[in-house]
């Protein structure tokens, strides 16, 4: 780089990094997400107790060596618990707001470009899925199938599908007619091209702000749905399910409820947290252009 | 003579709006050869944008189109989509207005440039951008290489045309559509924008449409000019000819408009008073007539056709063409 500088006799400069200040709000919270991650995927690897294993001995057991975060209302370990519950949490949490990026983000894209008949169909379609009652869908779903977690990420995937749409066909719309996506064509790219090159880095921006707020809804509605009790089937453990058997015992160990709803709430905001700032970051449009 | 390389033939263009079908480009015959430059000069509105996306094939959907648009000895009109893209991606590309929409916000300069170099020249990634460090060179961009990591937004208006000017002579085009090119840019920036067009004109042998509605940024440039107002061209002629004598009172108005330096201060422009006619409710007679000095009972009355003045090449369309004893200087 200093041979490159010196060379240069002309007042260019470099392009410009611009400073990454971070500030101590991110790393935390990246910090948690990291951790919590780490247990999460780790979990069957690490020496925790069985959390399906009950002592009816050690019901609502406070903090103790062989506990640490105690036993719930069925005697069954509540850290091992909580980890545990972590998994199903954040799978559903990651995996069913893909399956809306993906499905309603390429459909979104395909009507704000092609417009037409194919738009009307699909706005008219996505606004009949949202006017369906969520829970009654997932509650429809359930009763038919059965509860598990494929199912459950499938259901939460499919009612984000509309909203995705939404944004990135909103998104696509006001681009498709600039000048860029003009000149494009004028070059001879094709509609593929033009979806995938000019338009999809653009769109992809606000869809992953959208993705990441979507994540931490999607992980709140798990948590209600299983409090619902149409979520994970005991006695697998989620936070959710694990806030709505505490509620049981608000009154002897409010600990139950409260513990993973902490965990909860600490990752949604989190994942806020980071998304904000990464967007920040990587958004390399000036203002708002 | 050659065969022109670009034939426009009566080509009108309809835009169906809720107060009726809106003419926006009415039956225009144009022609232009390989290596010259066409002028094409009107104010805001006047079809200038939609007569040259007619030529790319790119007007909006619900648009209708007639008449014929020889390139190359294929009427583009009639060509099926995919020989269409084929052969926009081979021989044409376009430059636009504003260098802030006409770059993609998002993706860096190189990647856009390189992008297109090895869609079109089937280059692979190193050659590629080898060659994008010598087309950014070529339009004057100093320390190109630099550049290509940058983001449109980080580069000024005059940089951002010139990489715009790069991307479209990439493919080396045969035909460049230059859309009102230096409209967003200042006056010094403007010169050199419009010099480096024709000096890359003059080096690939390519043919040229400017469309502006600055009558002095095709003077020295141009071989020919069309005059087009309300859709329609109202004067044609070789650039010398049409600065020397110019019968249509619309370019000489036109001409008038022009700010000039050594007027004094405070000196009102003379503006051309009024406003061009409702395209969705075309007049009887010249369109230009109720803005016109000259106009009389029979502009009122009927459509002047276009005729040929002292040249064959020299077209107007005026019933009462100006007598002027001598040329403005242009």
């Amino acid at each position: 780089m200093a041979t490159l500088e010196l060379s240069m006799q002309d007042e260019v400069s470099a392009p410009v990094r611009r400073k990454r200040k971070l500030g101590l709000l991110f790393w935390i919270a990246s910090l948690w997400l990291a951790v919590i991650l780490t247990l999460a995927i780790l979990a069957p690897l690490l020496p925790l107790q069985n959390p399906v294993d009950m002592d009816m001995l050690e019901r609502r057991a406070a903090f103790s060596s062989d506990h640490w975060l105690g036993t719930d209302g069925l005697g069954r370990d509540e850290l091992a618990r909580l980890i545990f519950g972590a998994r199903v949490s954040l799978t559903v949490g990651l995996i069913a707001p893909m399956i809306g990026l993906g499905i309603g983000g390429a459909l979104g894209l395909l009507a704000g470009y092609f417009r037409g008949r194919f738009e009307t169909l699909m706005v008219g379609s996505m606004d009949v899925l949202l006017a369906f009652p969520p829970l009654v869908f997932a509650l429809a779903v359930t009763a038919y199938l059965g509860q598990s977690i494929p199912y459950l990420t499938v259901i939460l995937g499919v009612l984000g599908i509309p909203a995705f749409m939404r944004v990135s066909r909103a998104a696509t719309l006001s681009l498709a007619r600039r000048e860029f996506v003009i000149a494009a064509e004028a070059l001879g790219a094709s509609h593929a091209r033009i979806l995938l090159r000019e338009l999809l880095p653009n769109v992809i921006l606000p869809l992953l702000a959208f993705f990441l707020l979507g994540v931490a809804v999607t992980i709140v509605v798990e948590g209600a749905l299983s409090f619902l009790g149409l979520g994970v089937p005991p006695p697998m453990a989620s936070w959710g399910s694990m806030i709505g058997e505490g509620r049981d015992s608000l009154d002897v160990a409010p600990r139950l409820a409260f513990l993973p709803a902490a965990g909860l709430f600490l990752t949604v905001l989190a994942f806020n947290l980071v998304g904000d700032t990464m967007r920040a970051l990587t958004d390399p449009r000036q203002g708002a252009l | 003579m050659s065969t022109p390389l670009l034939t426009i033939e009566d080509v009108a263009v309809e835009l169906p709006t809720p107060r009726g079908n809106l003419r926006a480009v009415d039956h225009v015959d144009l022609s232009l050869e390989a290596g010259r430059t066409l002028g094409i000069v009107g104010e805001s509105g006047c079809g200038k944008t939609m007569l040259s996306r007619a030529i790319l094939q790119l007007l909006p959907k619900k648009a209708k189109l007639s008449g014929r648009v020889m390139f190359d000895g294929q009427d583009l009109v009639r060509l099926a989509p995919e020989s269409l893209r084929r052969l926009r991606a081979r021989d044409l590309a376009v430059v636009f207005q504003d260098p802030m929409t006409s770059l993609n916000p998002v993706l860096t300069i190189g990647t856009q440039l390189m992008e297109t170099i090895q869609e079109h020249l089937e280059l692979d990634a190193p050659a590629a951008r080898k060659r994008s460090i010598e087309l950014l060179a070529a339009v004057g961009i100093p320390a190109p290489e630099q550049r290509l990591a940058q983001y449109p937004h980080q580069c000024s208006g005059g940089m951002r045309q010139r990489i715009a000017i790069a991307i479209a002579l990439s493919c080396e085009p045969k035909l460049l559509i230059a859309d009102e090119p230096t409209t967003a840019l200042d006056v010094t920036i403007q010169a050199q924008i419009l010099d480096l067009l024709a000096r890359e004109q003059r080096r690939r042998h390519m043919a040229m449409i400017i469309i502006t509605h600055d009558l002095g940024v095709v003077a020295g440039r141009a071989d020919e000019v069309a005059v087009m107002y309300a859709g329609r061209v109202v004067e044609r002629a070789p650039t010398q000819a049409l600065f020397r004598r110019m019968h249509m009172p619309y370019t000489e108005a036109l001409l008038a408009a022009i700010p000039k330096l050594e007027t004094a201060p405070h000196t009102p422009l003379p503006a051309i008073s009024g406003r061009p006619p409702d395209p969705t409710r075309p007049l009887k007679g010249c369109s230009f007539a109720p803005r016109c000095r000259y106009a009389a009972g029979r502009c009122h009355e009927a459509k002047p056709d276009l005729k040929a003045a002292e040249s064959p090449e020299h077209l107007y369309a005026c019933f009462h063409p100006i007598q002027m004893a001598e040329g403005v200087g242009a």
